[in-house]
């Protein structure tokens, strides 16, 4: 699996901000902002499936909507296939958005109820104004065959469905543009878990046979590790850890990593009895007003001085070929 | 590749297949059907509808022909609702005068929704300095009592034909409710805008409008295309009172002798001078009080039963 990183890079994320202001009083004074995505660097390689994982109010969805730059970047670059998307103007951003979809989070929600399925999937072709009507239509039935839908559903409305099939819906639009890069934002989460491994075993499915690229976004870790390549912890605004998935499971090397993990339920009910479980005190610490140093300081139990003063490196401690970045003052002590 | 086979399953029901889509929209229609006010006020509306369209036909005489002998003729087998003080049919001038109450109703509505809503659409959606410039506007316009925003309007553009201004004259002669439906169109904008806004503001939350962004949709074709015809039950119940609320404004104006120009009948200016004979000719201004009545009436239980049938939280369509 180590190859990946050594494949093309397709989305390069550097030092990625993103701040909501807190606007006070009768002139709008701006007193504070909240850190959703607090300098954020990673790259998503061609044919990878990254999975970004942590706890809700983490920054994960903001991260997606800022790559896709549905939200404004208050800092940093992202580079899609070398272009900077923070540099373009609307009308080019909008050409570029042909090529990197997304999946939303609510299959509810997402499709416009007073749209039928056929003009929801055909739609992403009329603004891109890829072919004609005739070419749409067949398109938009090839497109419902491919995310297992019955093409005839093309004049049924999205409360006919039902969840699963309504996020079928979603990926078939998602998919209309042939983009090269897909963002799910939690496209699982609002499923029930019967059908949520129907539509992982779609979106696998669909990555090799249309070598698509993923950002997939989610908090269930058995999930994320199933689909992805790499995996990437998020923990208030920043990430403390990316590695591939299997080193990233087995040896994790930050103790928030470690917390997550044992949270995991085992499908074996004696060790589920008798394992060690680390049960993080408190909660996370409000995003406008983070911890000095290392944000995890306030809940980690190898917390020294030098969490509370420095911000860790985030740094390789990867070996034989094999990265693992990880952002802890104590790492080694992990291995 | 198992995708195949979950496209099978997905189908088995065959008959699901043949069973037709039903759009919200028929849904909705389904149950207005069985919402007994409502189709009670689409029937009473419809009727009036009809006689106002089918008038020429119907009325016994031409409106404006006056019956020296027959003044104040009380309602009889000639006369169905009596005559007025030049001896005119009343029933005549009521079925020609609900073509004037409607026509100026529904054109004042449709200029006042068409300006109304787009600004709402375009504020809402574009939150800025220029919403709230508009809003604090149209909010200053609804401060001001709707009979005296009109009369301060139709004082302006006159309801005479001896116009000055060509264009205005052009228009007065060709249409001469056209003053009081513009008086009664902006008196209407400021609701239909802050309406439209309210329901925007809500609906560009929603994640089917950032998936428009984010395949690439330009602002406009998000704001027609995908929000609009999420804000229209709403707008239709409001277009339904306004034209109940429209009809009552122009009798009104009539009724002061700002609206439709005399010898037009008119159902406010019929109230207004029969108002007059009230101890002895009755009906003269009851008739088309009860006319006023119903329609008004009919509309207003059509758009409640429009709410109850479009409103998500009484009727699960979603």
């Amino acid at each position: 699996m180590s190859d990946i990183t050594k494949r093309e890079v397709l989305i390069e994320v550097k030092d990625l901000k993103k701040h909501f202001p807190i606007m006070r009083g009768i002139f709008r004074k701006q007193v504070g902002a909240v850190r959703a995505v607090d300098g954020v660097s990673f790259n998503i390689h061609k044919g990878e499936t990254l999975g970004l994982v942590g706890e809700s109010g983490c920054g994960k969805s903001t991260t997606g909507r800022t790559i896709l730059q549905l939200l404004e970047p208050t800092e940093g670059t992202v580079r899609f296939k070398g272009t900077d998307l923070t540099s373009l103007n609307s009308t080019e951003l909008r050409k570029a958005r042909r090529h990197m979809q997304m999946v939303f989070q609510d299959p509810y929600a997402s499709l416009n109820p007073r749209m039928t399925v056929g003009s929801i999937v055909s739609e992403p072709l009329e603004v891109h104004n890829i072919g004609n009507k005739q070419e749409r239509k067949e398109k938009v039935k090839d497109l419902l065959q491919l995310v297992g839908l019955n093409p005839y559903f093309v004049n049924r409305y999205p409360h006919e469905f039902s969840g699963g099939q309504r996020q079928r819906i979603g990926v078939a639009r998602a998919l209309a543009t042939n983009p090269d890069f897909i963002v799910a934002d939690e496209p699982i989460s609002a499923l029930d878990v019967s059908i949520q491994a129907q539509v992982v075993n779609l979106m696998d499915d669909l990555k090799s046979e249309l070598g698509l690229t993923y950002l997939f976004i989610a908090h269930d870790l058995s999930m994320v590790r199933y689909i992805s390549d790499r995996v990437a912890v998020m923990y208030l605004g920043k990430i403390v850890e990316l590695s591939e998935k299997d080193n990233l499971y087995d040896h994790p090397l930050h103790p928030y990593t470690q917390a997550l993990l044992s949270a995991i339920p085992l499908p074996d009910p004696e060790k589920e009895a008798t394992r060690q479980r680390i049960v993080l005190e408190g909660s996370v610490p409000n995003p406008a007003n983070p911890p000095s140093g290392c944000r995890f300081h306030t809940r980690c139990a190898y917390t020294t001085d030098i969490c509370k003063k420095d911000d860790p490196e985030f740094r390789d401690m990867g070996t034989k070929g094999t990265p693992h970045w990880v952002a802890c003052h104590h790492a080694e002590q992990f291995e | 590749m198992n995708l195949k086979d979950e496209t099978m399953t997905q189908t088995e029901a065959s008959s699901e297949q043949q069973k037709s889509s039903e759009s919200l929209t028929s849904l909705a229609a389904g149950a207005l059907l069985r919402h007994r006010s409502g189709m009670v006020g689409l029937v009473i509306t419809i009727i009036i509808i009809f006689m106002a369209i089918a008038a020429p036909k119907l009325k016994p005489y031409n409106e404006l022909e006056m019956h020296a002998e027959d003044r104040f003729h009380a309602p009889s087998g000639d006369y169905y609702f009596g005559t007025d003080e030049f001896g005119r049919d009343i029933y005549s001038r009521i079925l020609i005068g609900a073509r004037n109450s409607l026509s100026v109703g529904v054109v004042s509505i449709a200029i006042a929704s068409i300006i109304g809503v787009t600004v709402g659409l375009i504020t809402g959606y574009e939150s800025g300095i220029i919403d709230t410039l508009v809003m604090r506007f149209f909010d200053a316009l609804l401060a001001f009592p709707a009979i005296l925003l009109a009369i301060v309007i139709m004082a302006v553009m006159g309801t005479r034909r001896s116009d000055t201004n060509s264009f205005l004259s052009a228009i007065n002669t060709t249409l001469p409710a056209f003053p009081a439906m513009l008086a009664i169109a902006v008196v209407n904008i400021p609701a239909f805008a802050r309406l439209t806004r309210a329901s925007v503001l809500t609906e560009k939350e929603k994640e089917y409008v950032e998936a428009s962004r984010a395949l690439g949709a330009k602002p406009a074709r998000t704001i027609f295309s995908e929000i609009l015809p999420n804000v229209m039950a709403t707008l239709l119940v409001q277009v339904t009172v306004s034209i109940a609320g429209a009809i009552l404004l122009e009798s009104a104006l009539s009724f002061l002798g700002l609206g439709i120009p005399l010898p037009a009948p008119s159902w406010g200016s019929m109230l207004s001078i029969g108002r007059g004979y009230m101890p002895f000719a009755p009906w003269y201004s009851i008739f088309p009080g009860l006319a006023i009545t119903f329609l008004v009436m009919g509309l207003y239980l059509l758009g409640d039963g429009l709410r109850d049938v479009l409103d998500p939280r009484r009727q699960k369509l979603v």
